[in-house]
This record gives structure tokens, C-alpha cells and sequence, in this order.
């Protein structure tokens, strides 16, 4: 019997197809795949499937209309994307906000946020075998989706806010709803963690698994939860505050080995730093206005207004007919913020027309993707779904 | 089975309606989940709007074990050459759901890359309207799906005479 | 500080390739030949500015400029937490600029799509096809003569006949 075990077991190399309909790619992206054995020895990832020409929508819709569109890329926090390319727009027309319009912002940022990160730990635990994980996540999910329903009116593609404001005031009563949705928030992590955090199953299958170093993850381009895994300390709400983020008291996670297993932690972690954003943005809220002047220009007035009043009628007319209403100055203008995949931006180029010249999204999803050739190489084929889901891809934003 | 041996007598309308009984409690539907659709179907399988209350609980990622498609999401044309070939291995008897605005038309997205809907390629039974469509909604297009198996007659799935 | 002192030293240094530095919305940009950006590129990276954050091209065709196309580069300085703006001008016969991918790999993916939707040739690029679009696509669909609703490649598939007949659901 012995020689038999000590003689090398000769295989051959096998190309799989890890295709573009699969339940563990995390939406249409297609690995092919060339094994020796169980061991990954090259990867060539192929993407596009789910491109649909997002940039060049931009060029025909005007500033307001794009709003819709941003909502579609990254589809697990739409708020994120809304907020970023208000700003953006924002910078280049040079418009101040109200206070209270930041304060609103910075909330729903972060309730995205949390939903975000619960349905990725879901899809991560999924992946892996644990199903209920996953269930918990979404329990959570449908209360903050019921939130986004009472202030903006849709649950997914919420569209709220408005180059210079938002698109209304947040209800009378939504405050006590929030602080009730974040208790139940709160538990629903702490259970998650109880099952997750010391299970031996999954610190087998998750640590020391695509490993990323921290000089990798900068020439990669890595940013957001991925790269603060990795030991990097650049949180672009903390270096680079937008919207009024340096009012706010919280802590930034980072983990120091960079493997799956660590960024999963630092998702909790960033779930509970929300929930203390969240706290302090309702109990520091300040009084204002959210809709701005309609004599600037710049969006519509109040329904009530344009039935009622002579002004409100002429606004809206001049408002609505092309060529009239924003008129941008040329330039180009680009506002990184802190999404919960890394570094989203908008890098909008004006040509003085109410719709913008060039319309561009850095995606963090893509960026963070590129890397996966390299993480999987030399580990096992039951390896891949736990470094996909830790990835965090997003194919609305991969391919636009 | 020739069509005009089929007529309805006792033993078949009641041989159809036992079939379609338990071909339309037990579908297994095979989600084709793309984009922003995808996330609400996956929460029409989650806890509050639950869609193994009608049977449909086996979510099989197999064409070849399942008999609805539900394609949510905006479908590109890198991608429409992957769901024929998903279409096509399906056995019959089989129905299609386009969820969400733009798998039915093309949605928001009137570009050089995105399928002006899919039922110009492959037949479709019900549109689910909404960009995207609310968990009941989707629900509501299982119901109705169930409704059109309640008609179906045995010599439906008869070859049709010019093959 | 950094920022200031850095786009005195490339003046200084590369008094061709640098067409002019502006600034608009608080930002610098510097505005170079596409020919000369891997050196401006490297100098600047020595210099300080480690991360790229973003890599794509601008179609000058009816918003004016020195050249056809410009393919601008958004650096970050993790340390001092400066941006900066580079855009290199390529011209409309021959769109082809050094690649990048030897100073950042973020690159490699970034310049696939450039080439993708513009057209733009990336010198020295280890694996120059196309990322977004199917293999067969011909054209190059954002630049700005390119139409929106595209040349008919999307009315171009098969119609599935399921030969069974189905009857109509009688309402």
C-alpha cells in the first residue's frame, strides 16, 4: 500500500467555465477557469454582459434626469450613488446646500451603507453553506427598505436627491422610526456575528484566503473595506470630508492580515460604526430648507406653488424647457466619496448645456475585480466563491 | 397523440385538471437575475413576502430541472445569446416571466447595448411592470402563471402540423 | 505645499510636453502631450503621488481643446491627501499614447475600456481587447459620432419557435 500513497497523482489540466449564469458570480461575470486537479493555476476573468451604455445616456439626459440613472449601478445602495453625483454636480456649478440637507445626506448614506454590507456578509455566508445568515440579513434589509419607502417613496431606486437639495423633506414621526429600525439593526449583527465570528467551519474556510498586501493593493487601485482590510488607513470620510462628515464622531476599521476572513470583520464593524452616525446625524439635526430657491434655476418649485402662484408657473416653465434653466459654466469637476464598496466618483465634464458633456463613473467594483486573477492563483476551486463574495462585485457598476 | 383524437371527454378533463393541479402548485422557477431586478426577486424568496407559500420553493440554478424562467433584469447583447441557449434547454412544458421594466422593453435604457425586450427573441407568458416591481407584484405574476395552467388542455403540447 | 512645489518642479523638468497647468473648481489640471505621459507620469509618482484613482478619455470633438481626444488621470497623495488631474491630448490620426500598466496594474483594466469605447491605442499594453462589448463589435460606440440607439446590433438574434402550439388562454 505505501508506494501507491507516495506516488505523485498525475492529472491533467482542465479549463472550466464558471459562466456568466451561475448562482455563486454574484450577477453576470464569467471566470474561465484552468485547473490542475483542485488547484486554480490561471484565471481570465471575462465581464461586459450587463454593459448598457450608461455614459453615453448621460450626454442626452440634463443634470437632474441622470439621478435616475445613478440609482441603477450600484443596486444594493442607490442612495450612495445619488449623493455622489449630486456633489459632483454640485462642485462644478459651485451651489452651496443647506446644513440640513448635508445632515439628511450623510444618513441615508449611511443606512445604505448598512444594508450594503448586511447583504454582502448574506451572499458571503451563502455562498459558503450558511444559509442562515443570509435570511437574517434580509429581515433587517426589508425594515430599512420600509424607511426608504416612508422618505423617498420607492424601495430600491429611490432617486432622492436633487442637484442643490433633496427631492423632500424627510416625515414628521421618521425619526423614531430610524432609531427603532438601528436597535433592531444592532441585534440582528450581534446575531450574526454569534454564528459567524468563532465558527470553526468558517475560520477554516475564510482565513488566510486572498491574502491582498498592502503594496498590491495600491498599485491595484483597492479602496474602501478591501483595502482598510489590508492595513491601509484612508477613509475618505475622515481625509477628505464631503457633505459635513467631519461633524461626526466614529472610528474607522482596520485589519491588519487582509484575508477574507478580515474584511468580513471589518464590514461588522463598519455596520455598528453606522448605526452611531446614524444616532448623532438625528439627534444634531438641524432646522432648514431642502428644496432650494427655484430662482436660481436649478430645480423645480413646489407643486403647490405652480398651481397656485404666477411665479411658480413661470419658474417651472422656464425651467423645463431645454436649453433653458441649469446652465453650468464649462468645466469639469470630480468629488470622491466614500461608497460601501471604496471610492466612488463622478468626474462630470460641462460644455455650458443643460446636459452634461461627459458623464463618468470611477467604479469601485471594477477596480476591486481586477485583482482577483492574482488573489485566486494557487488555491483551491472551492476557494473561489469565498474570495468573489468578499470582493463585494457589483455588475451594474462593474459594466455600466 | 394526433390533435383530433383528443376531444374532451370525462376521463381527459379530469386527467387535465389533476395534471395542471400539480403542475402549478410545484414550479420550480430558475431565476436569470441580472441587475437591480435580481436584488427584489431575491427578496421575494427572503421571510416577509415569501414565495414557497405557492410551491415555488425549489430554486434550481439547472435549466434542465426547471420550468420557469424569470428573467429580471436588463438583458445586453453579450448576454441574449446565453438566455437563448438557457431557454433552449429547458424541457417542456415551460413559461417565461419578464420582471422589471426593461427585460420587458428595454426599460430607462434606449442604447446601443441593451435588448429592446426580450419577447421579440423568445416567447414570453407574463410581464411584470416596475422598475423595479414590488415583491407582490412578482407574487401576483406567479398567480397568474398558475392561472394559465388551470387552462391548459392536453393537446396543447401536441406538435404543431407543419414540422 | 505638495501640490504647488510638484507642478513647479514637472514645469521646471518637462518644459515641452507640458501644454499649461489651469484650475477650475479648486482643482489643478495639467494639461501634457499624449506622447510624453509615461515619463511626466513616473516623475510625478517619485514625486509623491502614489495612487491612481481613475483612468478615461474625453471626446474633444465639439467642446474644443488641443486634440481630438484627451485621456485624463486622476492621482491621490495618500500622505498629504492632494489630488491632482493630468490629461494627455492625443490626436485624431493617430490615437496612441504609452501605457501605463508598468507604474499602476489598476491600469491594465482602465485602458482595456479606454480602447473599448474610444478607440485608443495603448503603446506596450500587455493584452489590448476589448472588455465591455462583445468580441465581433465593430465601432467604437462613445465617442461622439457614434449614434445612441447603435447600427442595429441589437435586433440582430434568432426567434425561437418552439414548435408546439399552444392555445390562446380564452378571457
Amino acid at each position: 500500500m505505501k508506494h501507491v500513497i507516495d506516488q505523485p497523482l498525475e492529472t491533467d489540466r482542465m479549463v472550466l467555465n464558471y459562466g456568466p449564469h451561475h448562482p455563486a458570480t454574484h450577477g453576470t461575470l464569467r471566470i474561465i477557469m484552468e485547473l490542475e486537479g483542485e488547484t486554480v493555476t490561471k484565471v481570465t476573468p471575462e465581464i461586459g454582459f450587463l454593459h448598457s451604455g450608461f455614459e453615453k445616456l448621460g450626454e442626452d439626459l440634463n443634470f437632474n434626469q441622470y439621478i435616475t440613472i445613478t440609482d441603477r449601478m450600484n443596486y444594493l445602495s442607490p442612495l450612495c450613488n445619488n449623493v455622489a453625483y449630486a456633489l459632483a454636480a454640485e462642485k462644478l456649478m459651485d451651489l452651496e446646500v443647506s446644513k440640513r440637507t448635508e445632515y439628511i445626506r450623510v444618513l441615508m448614506c449611511e443606512l445604505s451603507r448598512i444594508a450594503d454590507h448586511l447583504l454582502n456578509v448574506g451572499m458571503l455566508a451563502v455562498d459558503l453553506g450558511a444559509m442562515t445568515a443570509f435570511l437574517y440579513g434580509f429581515r433587517a434589509r426589508e425594515d430599512i427598505y420600509d424607511l426608504f419607502e416612508k422618505a423617498t417613496g420607492t424601495r430600491l431606486t429611490t432617486s432622492y436627491t436633487l442637484v442643490g437639495g433633496l427631492m423632500r423633506d424627510i416625515p414628521e414621526g421618521f425619526d423614531k422610526d430610524v432609531l427603532k429600525v438601528l436597535d433592531e439593526v444592532d441585534e440582528v449583527a450581534n446575531d450574526i456575528e454569534t454564528l459567524l465570528n468563532k465558527n470553526r467551519i468558517w475560520h477554516d474556510r475564510t482565513k488566510n484566503i486572498g491574502i491582498i498586501s498592502k503594496e498590491d493593493a495600491i498599485s491595484y487601485g483597492i479602496s474602501g473595506p478591501m483595502a482598510r482590510a489590508s492595513g491601509i488607513d484612508w477613509d475618505i470620510r475622515v481625509n477628505e470630508p464631503y457633505s459635513s462628515y467631519q461633524d461626526f464622531d466614529f472610528d474607522v476599521a482596520i485589519a491588519l492580515n487582509g484575508d477574507v476572513f478580515d474584511r468580513y470583520l471589518v464590514r461588522m464593524e463598519e455596520i455598528r460604526q453606522s448605526i452611531k452616525i446614524c444616532r448623532q446625524s438625528l439627534d444634531k439635526m438641524p432646522t432648514g430648507e431642502v428644496i432650494i430657491d427655484p430662482n436660481l434655476g436649478l430645480s423645480l418649485p413646489p407643486k403647490d406653488e405652480v398651481y397656485n402662484s404666477i411665479e411658480g408657473l413661470i419658474y417651472h416653465f422656464e425651467i423645463t424647457m431645454p436649453h433653458r434653466g441649469m446652465t453650468p459654466p464649462v468645466g469639469e469637476a470630480y468629488v470622491p466619496t466614500e461608497s460601501p464598496n471604496g471610492e466612488l466618483g463622478y468626474y462630470i465634464v460641462s460644455d455650458g448645456k443643460s446636459s452634461p458633456y461627459r458623464v463618468r463613473t470611477r467604479p469601485p467594483s471594477l477596480i476591486n475585480y481586477s485583482i482577483f486573477s492574482k488573489l485566486i492563483e494557487g488555491h483551491m476551486l472551492s476557494d473561489a466563491p469565498a474570495i468573489l463574495g468578499s470582493l463585494n462585485v457589483i455588475a451594474g457598476e462593474l459594466d455600466r | 397523440m394526433n390533435h383530433d383524437d383528443i376531444k374532451s371527454n370525462v376521463l381527459t378533463t379530469t386527467l387535465e385538471s389533476a395534471i395542471n393541479w400539480g403542475r402549478k402548485n410545484s414550479l420550480w422557477p430558475m431565476p436569470f437575475g441580472t441587475a437591480c431586478c435580481g436584488i427584489e426577486f431575491m427578496a421575494v424568496l427572503a421571510a416577509r413576502t415569501d414565495i414557497a407559500r405557492f410551491g415555488a420553493e425549489a430554486i434550481r440554478f439547472s435549466p434542465r430541472q426547471s420550468d420557469l424562467l424569470i428573467v429580471a433584469g436588463r438583458i445586453s447583447i453579450k448576454m441574449m445569446p446565453v438566455l437563448i441557449r438557457i431557454y433552449e434547454q429547458m424541457p417542456e412544458p415551460k413559461w417565461v416571466i419578464s420582471m422589471g421594466a426593461c427585460a420587458s422593453s428595454g426599460g430607462v435604457f434606449d442604447t446601443y447595448s441593451v435588448i429592446q425586450g426580450i419577447d421579440q427573441f423568445i416567447p414570453v407568458d407574463v410581464y411584470v411592470p416596475g422598475c423595479p416591481p414590488r415583491p407582490e407584484g412578482v407574487v401576483e405574476s406567479l398567480m397568474k402563471i398558475q392561472n394559465l395552467i388551470d387552462k391548459e388542455k392536453l393537446s396543447d403540447y401536441a406538435l404543431s402540423s407543419s414540422k | 505645499m505638495l501640490l504647488e512645489q510638484t507642478l513647479a518642479q514637472i514645469k521646471e523638468k518637462f518644459p515641452d510636453p507640458v501644454l499649461e497647468t489651469t484650475e477650475f473648481a479648486g482643482e489643478q489640471i495639467l494639461h501634457v502631450k499624449g506622447q510624453d505621459i509615461l515619463t511626466v507620469l513616473t516623475a510625478l509618482k517619485a514625486n509623491g503621488f502614489n495612487f491612481l484613482a481613475d483612468l478615461t478619455a474625453i471626446d474633444n470633438l465639439t467642446l474644443g481643446g488641443y486634440e481630438r481626444f484627451a485621456v485624463s488621470y486622476h492621482l491621490l497623495c495618500h500622505k498629504t491627501a492632494e489630488r491632482l488631474t493630468v490629461k494627455a491630448y492625443v490626436p485624431e490620426e493617430k490615437p496612441s499614447l504609452p501605457s501605463v500598466e508598468s507604474l499602476w496594474k489598476t491600469a491594465d483594466w482602465q485602458e482595456r475600456e479606454v480602447f473599448d469605447l474610444f478607440g485608443i491605442i495603448f503603446e506596450g499594453h500587455p493584452n489590448l481587447i476589448r472588455i465591455m462589448n462583445p468580441d465581433d463589435y465593430e465601432g467604437h460606440p462613445l465617442k461622439k459620432d457614434y449614434p445612441r440607439l447603435g447600427r442595429k446590433e441589437r435586433g440582430d438574434f434568432p426567434v425561437i419557435d418552439r414548435g408546439i402550439q399552444k392555445q390562446k388562454p380564452s378571457k
